[in-house]
């Protein structure tokens, strides 16, 4: 135990707290020096943790090991380039929304206890709802209600299985937990909302697109990959998450090939990325979870390259379809580029860095004889090229010419890609910096000339695949009805005829309500009103000729 | 302003899909030579990884295609009801 740890999510969210009431320079220089103190604070962090009494229990508010640090790592390094990329957001509340989610997610990877944990979960759900809100559109406040609706839904069932877990072990400490009881199915179904697994799915697609031009790239890293690092802590090895998994990266990429939304194409595909992330932990030998950890860390980085790109697009030009895009490419080389480098990336291609995250849960899983699993990760990672790497730079920077001709963005989101794009290459070609942050040791080479080739094969077919069926992926002002169909239609064609229903029998209650309440005003009113014969004056004589009456009868009762 | 890119030309659109089309063989015949340490049998079928992500993909795109026969609507699906 030591007294000197700071805690690096909560600078980062007090830092955020402070960050609306500067101005200029200030706010410039706190904005990109923040997270990278926080980043340096992640880096000084012992493998120690820290222990305060709360309550009764011994709450672990910081405890930092490999893995750990690798996920806070990588949320504050996106913490830093989202910083760099949204510098011109004019909007004064994004950015702190953006820090305090952020910061809430590094103290999720960091917390030791489920205590600790859920405190940090629910807030990441407000910080990324006000990330949403803050755009202030109506579709986006809309969005952002729908959002919260599925996360504190996700969040209650995480706290009931979280209460359930205390009152059976005794233990508040977070270690991995074996579902033996409905308690642990709820945790496991708390992370899982989160990971945007299906039935709930859709509230990711749904959500994200409708962030601003730089929101959706925070959006985009911090609560499915929280997920991931939970179940990688919680559940390593449940055999049911490499089906989960894959039905996510089939989900992803189904729906990313009918979508015409550029962002919303991109958002499926952040589902069908961590389907392989929730697979590999399935899988979960050292080689799968190192390759879940792996793919969570350049994922993160790539799928913000690509969301920046798409930003830099949806900046410049104000459109978000695919039909309203193309050709780009003569007057945005940057965004271009770099989209295209992200593309790769997600594609898996040799030299990027998901080329060196990826084969791991595909090798691991050949290592473990799964040969089912194997086939279907081949065949996702077609998958991945033909949905995302192809689709999304053609269909916004090539195809037809739209005639548009928007300039490259300004300088500081030309910066954030570039050093996005710049660490995509970088760790696929030293992949050792990265294996070095690894939880388990590495003993895996990502360049064979057995893999170089066979990836290749795989990922070129599948663009020729793409040019040879372009006819049926025309994009056409279309959107595929998912989960959210639920929400948004069914539940509300319930309710309203119910709410109607019960409005109607309130109205009548109140109704007879007042017929009573009135006649027994008017019954009250003929007694003791103002002419009512209680009420009435009378006659000093015939007063005192009633009370010798009862006087009287009295006297008469007394002596019978 | 109206620069014609190198890309605008049919010509050059042609030849890239010429090379792409070389590279796909190439690519094809070094697999088939090079020892490629299969895991599974499957994989020393020959041109494995070609012909398997090329029908992968078809098969995708058919699959996506018949979900949106059923699934498919109007973008304006979601505000008709709101506005």
């Amino acid at each position: 135990m030591t007294d000197s740890i700071v805690h690096p999510g909560l600078v980062l969210i007090v830092g955020a707290l402070v960050l609306p009431w500067l101005r200029g320079h200030l706010r410039t220089a706190a904005v990109l020096l923040l997270p990278l103190l926080v980043l340096l604070l992640v880096w000084q962090m012992p493998d120690a943790a820290w222990h305060v009494r709360f309550l009764d229990y011994t709450l672990t508010p910081v405890q930092a090991d490999k893995l750990s640090r690798l996920f806070a790592t990588i949320f504050a390094l996106m913490a830093a380039g989202g910083g760099l990329f949204a510098l011109g957001q004019k909007n004064r509340l994004e950015l702190p929304a953006a820090f305090v989610y952020a910061g809430s997610a590094i103290g999720v990877a960091l917390a030791g206890d489920l205590v600790t944990l859920f405190v940090f979960w629910e807030l990441m759900a407000v910080g990324s709802t006000l990330v949403l809100w803050s755009n202030g559109s109506r579709d986006s406040y809309r969005a952002s209600l729908r959002y919260l609706m599925i996360h504190l839904l996700g969040g209650m069932i995480l706290f009931a299985g979280i209460t359930g877990h205390i009152a059976q072990t005794g233990s508040v400490e977070f270690t991995r937990i074996v579902l033996d009881s409905p308690a642990q199915w709820l945790i496991l179904i708390g992370f899982l909302v989160n990971a945007a697994a299906p039935p709930l799915s859709a509230w990711l697609p749904d959500a994200y697109p409708e962030a601003s031009w730089s929101g959706t790239v925070f959006l985009s890293a911090f609560t499915t990959k929280a997920a991931v690092y939970v179940l990688l802590r919680g559940f390593p090895g449940t055999e049911l998450l490499i089906w989960v998994g894959l039905i996510m990266v089939f989900y992803g990429i189904v729906y990313a090939l009918l979508e015409n939304d550029m962002r919303r194409i991109l958002a499926y595909s952040i589902v069908n990325q961590v389907g392989f992330m929730v697979a590999g932990i399935g899988i979960g030998t050292e080689m799968a979870l190192n390759g879940a950890a792996a793919h969570a860390f350049t994922h993160i980085i790539y799928k913000a390259l690509l969301l920046m790109s798409a930003g830099s697009v949806l900046y410049m030009t104000n459109r978000r379809k695919c039909s309203e895009l193309g050709g780009l490419f003569h007057s945005m080389p940057v965004a271009t580029i770099c989209g295209i480098i992200g593309a790769l990336a997600i594609s898996s291609f040799p030299l990027t860095s998901g080329f060196v995250s990826k084969s791991m849960i595909s090798q691991a899983a050949a290592d473990s004889h799964l040969l089912t699993v194997w086939l279907l990760l081949a065949a996702a990672s077609a998958g991945v090229f033909l949905h995302a790497g192809i689709k999304f730079p053609w269909f916004v920077f090539f195809q037809k010419d739209s005639g548009l001709r928007p300039a490259d963005p300004p300088a500081s989101m030309r910066w954030a890609m570039i050093i996005f794009a710049f660490l995509c290459i970088a760790i696929g070609i030293w992949p050792g910096l990265l294996y070095s942050l690894l939880p388990y040791a590495v003993a895996y080479v990502p360049y064979t000339w057995a893999h170089v080739i066979t990836q290749l094969q795989l990922l070129l077919f599948s663009g020729l695949a793409f040019f040879v069926l372009l006819p049926y992926l025309k994009r056409t002002l279309t959107i595929t009805l998912d989960t959210d169909w639920l929400w948004r239609k069914v539940l509300p064609a319930v309710a309203t005829p119910s709410t109607r229903l019960v409005g109607a029998g309130q109205a009548l209650i109140k109704r007879g309500g007042q017929r009573a309440s009135s006649s027994a005003l008017t019954l009250m009113d003929s007694h003791y009103g103002v002419d009512s014969r209680f009420a009435r004056t009378w006659s000093i004589r015939g007063m005192a000729l009633w009370v010798l009456v009862l006087l009287l009868g009295y006297l008469l009762l007394y002596f019978m | 302003m109206d620069k014609r890119h190198w890309l605008d030309d049919p010509r050059h659109v042609k030849l890239l899909w010429r090379m792409f089309l070389g590279v796909l063989v190439l690519i094809v015949a070094i697999g088939a030579l090079l020892p490629l340490h299969p895991y599974f049998e499957i994989e020393s079928v020959f041109g494995f990884y070609a012909w398997f992500g090329f029908i992968a993909c078809a098969v995708m795109i058919a699959v996506a295609k018949g979900l949106a026969l059923l699934l498919k609507r109007p973008d304006t699906y979601y505000r008709e009801r709101d506005d």
